[in-house]
């Protein structure tokens, strides 16, 4: 079904660990688990899907990708209502009744041959799934379909012709196939189940709230201007904060995004007083903020200055 | 080597063992598992464990329940053969189907009553020859005897329930305000490009969603009884239905009321609902469904029906500022109270009063002619979300 080692994936790592080192260089700290099962679906060319709650970095994944493959990031953000007029091609109308009348002026007026020439391809406009079958085949890129859960569910059955066999028909033009499959990354928050037969086609993986070595890695990975302190204070606290009962538990780009602001106001270290004032980059929802600034807040920062037991 | 010839054979017990649990991990797949460890090394067993989970678990709430499977399953060399577990631990499944209902992240090992003996006595439905041992409808379900409760099933059954559509953001042709213009090019070409005929297009239509919470708890016990085949007969006329039922825990129960018939379903139900009949906070048990269930079931601005009499024994400001929060969430919030029915009612417990601000209808749901009501209710929700008071600032 698949040729061994064919000349497309030269470029692509030959070993879990070289590919886990490749994510790191891009700044993207994947655990075994995750980075398997990446490799996995580069090897066996399946799409990838990752679920997990909001700002677990899944979307991160693809964009990193693209940085180390050194190719193209195709991006499909899936919504409600969202068709293939959207997702895969549409016909340009304007030019198309422009060139009718172009036509007319010239004096040749064959309807069939007019038709013809209409749904050419010059009169496409493509959308993100079918640039991504056309792409060059040297370097396939990587599609990200993001959120796929806010999609309807018509919307997955389509996806999944796409995704068996890498083709889209259109009626006027016919098929048209993709040279290497794109590497393909689909994300879904989980606001609802996906259906089991896309499943089927793409490898899973269930992204976690990362414990406290890898989200400090994180931290210092990516704001490294932070101090060695702050970084491991603010990891701790958030690491404190997800045990709480919370109606939006904060993910990792809430973190960076503090300590961010942190190191911007010149802090050194956290204090109640700085966790009070900017606690609002963190918690998102008013309740959740009301219920843990002040006391709560305090009690969380104490405990997280504990020893780890 | 002899242990890759051992590998294929046990995945396909392994295969076996996990569709016994409940996984969807059919024959198909395990050949993508063998050809998958042949781009890695299964001597390293953390990589052997994520290269079997990222291709046979394919839902977050199964990750457990593979985990377990997996450590039985593949034992370091030292242990005993696992024909044994793996019998076992297949049979005790299923006997005892998985709970898939708990959400993941918040698991609790509360040990689900093993009690076999159904909690609610379900007399079976004589064919109703006459019309004369109709049962009445205005009779209070609670002074129900097992005969009519045995009619009113019945009645209840044939209750046609239908709930308004949503407008979705898709389109079909239709005869609605905007111009198709994809379909406009196509016809006019034959007009030499001249707009002659202009077809349209419309959005398209879904049911709307609806999603049950219902109290189980002590004082609602004269109740339940009917209230559950109330509860069934909606989740089986209707497309889309999310349940849970509610004492001192919450549990979802859709996946329950939609295998089976009511004479198998209903007097099961106790069993899977920790503490039925027990107290309840109805404000904690609101928080865990805005916090657990939400989003999962939330998704379509459903209409919710909320069934309780309203005594809560957790704090009322809790209560008010979790019914505030459900009520932003859905189409609808409706209160479906048993009380209501008696003329002599008032709600006046602090929980009721606390929750009345939050209620788009306050509907009472004692009798048959109620239901009736509420099914006419249903059928004319306006598309519009009603008006609403703003959110308190302080939860």
């Amino acid at each position: 079904m698949v040729d061994d080692a064919p000349p497309t994936q030269a470029s692509f790592p030959s070993s879990i660990d070289e590919l886990q080192a490749l994510l790191a260089d891009a700044l993207y700290v994947a655990d075994r688990g995750l980075a398997t099962s990446i490799y996995l679906a580069l090897r066996l060319r399946r799409p990838l899907l990752l679920e997990g709650e909001a700002g677990v970095g899944k979307t991160e994944v693809a964009k990193v990708l693209a940085t180390a493959f050194d190719t193209e990031l195709i991006r499909l953000q899936c919504y409600e209502g969202l068709d293939v007029t959207h997702a895969v091609y549409e016909w340009n109308y304007a030019r198309q009744l422009l060139e009718i009348r172009l036509r007319e002026a010239g004096g040749a007026v064959d309807p069939a041959a007019v038709a013809a020439d209409l749904f050419g391809p010059e009169f496409l406009i493509k959308r993100p799934l079918l640039r991504a079958l056309e792409a060059p085949g040297d370097r396939p890129p990587v599609l990200l379909i993001d959120e796929l859960d806010r999609a309807d569910e018509e919307f997955e059955g389509y996806l999944l012709e796409l995704l068996s066999d890498y083709q889209v028909t259109i009626p006027e033009l016919g098929t048209i196939r993709a040279a290497t499959p794109p590497i393909v990354i689909i994300t879904s928050n989980r606001t609802r189940e996906l259906h089991d037969a896309l499943k089927r086609r793409c490898l899973y993986w269930w992204i976690d709230y990362p414990d406290f070595e890898k989200e400090y890695r994180i931290i210092t990975d990516k704001v490294p201007e932070a101090p060695a302190r702050l970084a491991e204070q603010v990891t701790r606290f958030v690491q404190e904060l997800r045990t709480a009962e919370l109606y939006k538990v904060s993910g990792i780009s809430e973190t960076l995004d503090w300590i961010a602001a942190l190191v911007a106001l010149d802090r050194h270290e956290l204090d109640h007083e700085t966790i009070d004032e900017t606690l609002g980059l963190v918690l998102k929802t008013q309740e959740d903020l009301e219920a843990i600034r002040g006391e709560r807040a305090q009690a969380l920062f104490e405990r997280s200055l504990l020893p780890a037991s | 080597m002899s242990a890759q010839g051992y590998l294929f054979p046990n995945l396909i017990h392994f295969g076996r063992l996990l569709r016994n649990l409940g996984l969807d991990a059919q024959a198909g797949r395990m050949l993508d598992v063998a050809e998958a460890l042949a781009h890695v090394d299964i001597g390293r067993r953390a990589d052997f464990y994520h290269t079997l989970q990222t291709l046979l678990v394919r839902r977050a709430q199964d990750l457990p329940m593979f985990d377990e499977a997996f450590r039985a399953f593949w034992r370091p060399p030292r242990g005993e053969r696992t024909t044994q577990d793996l019998r076992a631990l297949g049979e005790r499944r299923r006997f005892a189907p998985p709970e898939v209902d708990v959400p993941p992240s918040r698991r609790s090992d509360q040990a689900a009553s093993d009690r076999e003996e159904p909690l609610l006595r379900v007399e079976q439905v004589e064919a109703l020859s006459y019309s004369a041992r109709r049962v009445s409808r205005t009779k209070d379900f609670a002074t129900f005897s097992d005969a009519e409760i045995a009619q009113a099933r019945a009645a209840i059954a044939s209750l046609d329930w239908e709930l308004g559509s949503r407008i979705t953001r898709r389109w079909r042709s239709g005869t609605g305000p905007t111009i198709d213009i994809r379909r406009a090019v196509r016809h006019n070409l034959r007009f030499g490009g001249e707009l002659v005929v202009l077809p349209r297009r419309t959005r398209r239509t879904r049911t709307r969603p609806l999603v049950l919470l219902c109290d189980v708890s002590g004082s609602m016990e004269r109740y339940s009884r009917m209230l559950l085949h109330f509860v069934h007969g909606l989740a089986n006329r209707l497309d889309r239905v999310e349940t849970f039922l509610f004492s001192t825990t919450l549990t979802r129960v859709t996946h329950r009321l939609a295998r089976r018939g009511v004479d198998t379903v209903v007097p099961t139900l106790p069993r899977h609902v920790p503490d039925w009949a027990g107290g309840t906070r109805i404000g904690e048990i609101l928080r865990q469904f805005n916090i657990d269930w939400a989003r999962r079931v939330m998704g379509h601005a459903p209409v919710v029906l909320l069934i309780s009499d309203g005594w809560d024994r957790g704090a009322p400001e809790r209560l008010g500022a979790e019914m505030a929060r459900l009520q932003r969430r859905c189409h609808r919030l409706i209160w479906l109270n048993p009380l209501l029915g008696s003329p002599r009612y008032r709600p006046l417990t602090r929980g009721m009063q606390a929750a009345l601000p939050w209620i788009d209808d306050f509907m009472p749901v004692h009798n048959l002619t109620s239901l009736d009501q509420l099914a006419v209710h249903l059928s004319r929700l306006p598309a519009r979300r009603p008006a609403r008071r703003g959110l308190p600032m302080t939860a």
